[in-house]
């Protein structure tokens, strides 16, 4: 029988199996951030120290200052960006802090410093550490105990998830982005759709996609309750990597080069599951609700309670409802927004901001908005591509990279009742601040909701 | 780690599904370290309104609620962001055991390094011991991890546990010295994989 991806490269970093089953996989590649300091005080308090400095890669992302709401900051914010700096001198591993030009948000600077490479086992404190699947290696996030453990040992002990498949054909058309296809996905399986799965995403229309395109599908597999998402490698993920601060060269990227190429799932390999779209059946796509999977087409109206099939299910869409203050029938372009936020893990990336400056060009922001690059070296390309004059000419205001109002832990936030559109992962309760309200949809998507002041198909801008 | 052996104390109903760790423990708290404790964080959005009052709503502000150690809740909890403060505001909190149709795969990871026992039980089971909790408020359910079942008055199941896991939470040992003791192995893979990965092992 024939092997996935997923199967060789855990077959390649299994160091040794327990009684239990349990396989003690190696981590090539493990990035901290400045949220995960909490792993670094377990592995003091339990006696060890850092193993493996030179696989070990720091980037502060989570409470670096953006520029937005300086007045929301607190001291204690500085305080976790600088125990990331303290801990890289330390024990002397590269870190990248604010103001440094390869700073970002860890998944969007990780591939882009060629951290991540194909084939690599990668490990980082975050539930979004599923992005860099995109460039076909196994990556997941983890608790500050694995951290601890990792930072310690270079090691994980994982259990074998099972296997999904999903794929997509066909070709996506004008303004329909990887946003929407991944949003579209999590509609049709559910936010528990993928549990216990590392989903292989393939097809015609995810092989069309751009590696900025394919982070952004792989970024939300935990959003369907993934463990991973992957992407095969190929020729886009090998000239994305080429020349990259971190990705090898000469006669190693030659090697490294004819090893990726084997990593493609057999014919024959076997999934647990499979799921299949056709890109026809996806639009622009919005939420309207609390979690990822409550989306439609921006076509479509706020649905009813009744549409579901249980009780649990009618009372969470009607709690989901009131929460986001909307009326069941209400069509979604009705919907006035209070603000917009173009950035994030999922969408920070220089292909979403150019999305998004091509709507903003010549418009004016009905309403604040802020454009967060995902990274320096995504902000310094957008300024070199003048893509920031378009937005601040267009009213958005052109922040520094980092994570930012996505999560709303660095002071960047959604006052509460207000409602954000928001190019993010996540539209929990609270998510974006207490009492926030947020729309997920794409970066184009939400500079039109920005520029009409209300959530708009960006198709008839 | 605190050894888990058995429990027996007052569950708490909270029959939602999907309920996320920023609804555990909201964004806010996560810069404290983690000796302050996380207590006060819990469900922080949930108990308490707007203006900091608590809201009498909350099932675990109503008395005999309030008391409780297990948690009786619904499907895919602990789903979202992998923060591991979520297990620990439950625990500090005073939560030893959370019952549930299923766990988001890194909360149940989480959860059973720090000591607190997760177990997954069929949904027809979590709603009898809700009805159980709503009709008899006070009920208390005994757990014991080392036959690994679950008593409730009249009802009763065994449940599924990694055995790994369940021998460190049963000796409240830590597995990264575990692993440590695996390190020749580990070093003699290192050596292996360098020469047949090279672009892995030596980054530039
Ligand atoms: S951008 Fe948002 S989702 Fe991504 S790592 Fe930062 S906080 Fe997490």
């Amino acid at each position: 029988m024939g092997k996935t991806i997923f199967e060789k490269i855990w077959a390649e970093n299994s160091v040794m199996e327990r009684p239990d089953g349990a396989t003690l996989l190696f981590v090539d590649r493990h990035i901290v951030h400045d949220a995960t300091s909490q792993g670094f005080d377990k592995m003091e308090a339990e006696g060890h120290s850092l193993r493996r400095p030179d696989l070990t890669f720091g980037l502060a992302d989570h409470y670096v200052a953006t520029g937005n709401s300086a007045a929301q900051r607190k001291p204690n914010f500085d305080q976790m960006v600088n125990r990331l700096e303290a801990e890289s001198k330390r024990w002397g591993f590269d870190s990248f802090g604010p103001g440094k030009s390869k700073q970002g948000i860890v998944h969007v600077a990780g591939p882009e410093l060629g951290i991540t490479l194909p084939g690599c086992v990668l490990v980082c404190g975050d539930s979004h550490t599923a992005t860099h699947g995109a460039l076909g290696a196994l990556a997941f996030g983890i608790g500050a105990s694995e951290i601890a453990h990792v930072l310690a040992t270079q090691t994980i002990w994982q259990r074998k998830p099972k296997q999904m498949r999903v794929t997509i054909d066909g070709t996506l058309d004008q303004n329909v982005t990887a946003k929407d296809l991944i949003l579209a996905l999590i509609g049709k399986i559910g936010a528990g759709g993928g549990t216990g799965h590392v989903i292989e995403y393939a097809g015609s229309a995810i092989r069309g996609l751009s590696m900025e395109g394919r982070l952004t599908v792989c970024n939300m597999s935990i959003e369907a309750g993934a463990r991973t998402g992957m992407i095969a490698p190929d020729e886009t993920t090998i000239s994305y990597l080429e020349g990259r601060d971190y990705a090898p060269r000469g006669d190693v990227w030659d090697r490294a080069v004819a090893h990726w190429r084997t990593l493609i799932s057999d014919d024959d390999a076997v999934f647990d599951c499979e799921v299949s779209m056709h890109s026809s059946e996806i639009a622009p796509m919005v939420t309207w609700g609390t979690s990822p999977m409550d989306v439609l087409p921006i076509t479509g109206a706020v649905p009813a309670p009744s549409i579901a099939d249980n009780d649990d299910e009618r009372k969470r869409i009607a709690h989901a409802l009131d929460y986001m203050g909307l009326t069941a029938g209400m069509q979604l372009t009705d919907i006035a927004i209070d603000r917009a936020f173009i950035g994030s893990c999922t969408n920070g990336r220089i292909e979403d901001l150019r999305a998004a400056a091509t709507i903003a060009k010549g418009r004016k922001a009905q309403v604040p908005a802020f454009v967060t690059p995902g990274s320096g070296q995504v902000k310094a390309q957008a300024e070199a591509e003048g893509l920031d004059r378009i937005f601040t000419d267009a009213g958005f205001e052109w922040t520094d990279p980092g994570c930012s109002m996505c999560v709303a832990m660095n002071g960047d936030l959604v006052p509460p009742g207000e409602r954000c559109a928001s190019s993010s992962n996540r539209n929990f309760e609270g998510r974006q601040g207490r009492g926030s309200r947020t729309h997920l949809l794409s970066p184009a998507m939400a500079a039109a909701a920005a520029v009409t002041g209300h959530l708009a198909d960006v198709r008839k801008l | 780690m605190k050894p888990f052996k058995s429990h027996r104390g007052i569950a708490a109903p909270l029959p939602k599904s999907n309920i996320n760790t920023d609804l555990i423990v909201p964004a806010r708290y996560l810069t404290r370290a983690r000796k302050e404790g996380f207590d006060d964080a819990l469900f922080a959005d949930l108990r308490s309104e707007a203006d900091g009052t608590a809201d009498p709503n909350f099932v675990l502000n109503q008395p005999p609620f309030d008391a409780a150690t297990i948690l009786v809740t619904g499907d895919n909890f602990g789903c979202g962001s992998s923060r591991e403060h979520a297990v620990w505001s439950l625990a500090d909190y005073g939560f030893r055991v959370v019952i549930a149709p299923s766990f988001a795969d890194i909360f149940h990871g989480n959860s059973l390094q720090n000591g607190l026992l997760v177990i997954p039980t069929p949904q027809a089971t979590v709603n009898e011991l809700c009805t159980k909790m709503s009709e008899t408020p006070g009920t208390e359910i005994t757990v014991d991890l080392d036959s690994q079942t679950v008593v409730c008055g009249n009802l009763s199941y065994t449940f599924d546990i990694d055995p790994y896991r369940k021998e460190c939470l049963l000796n409240g040992l830590s597995e990264t010295a575990d692993t440590l003791r695996r390190l020749t192995e580990i070093k003699t893979f290192e050596g292996r994989h360098g020469k047949s990965h090279p672009w892995l092992t030596a980054p530039n």
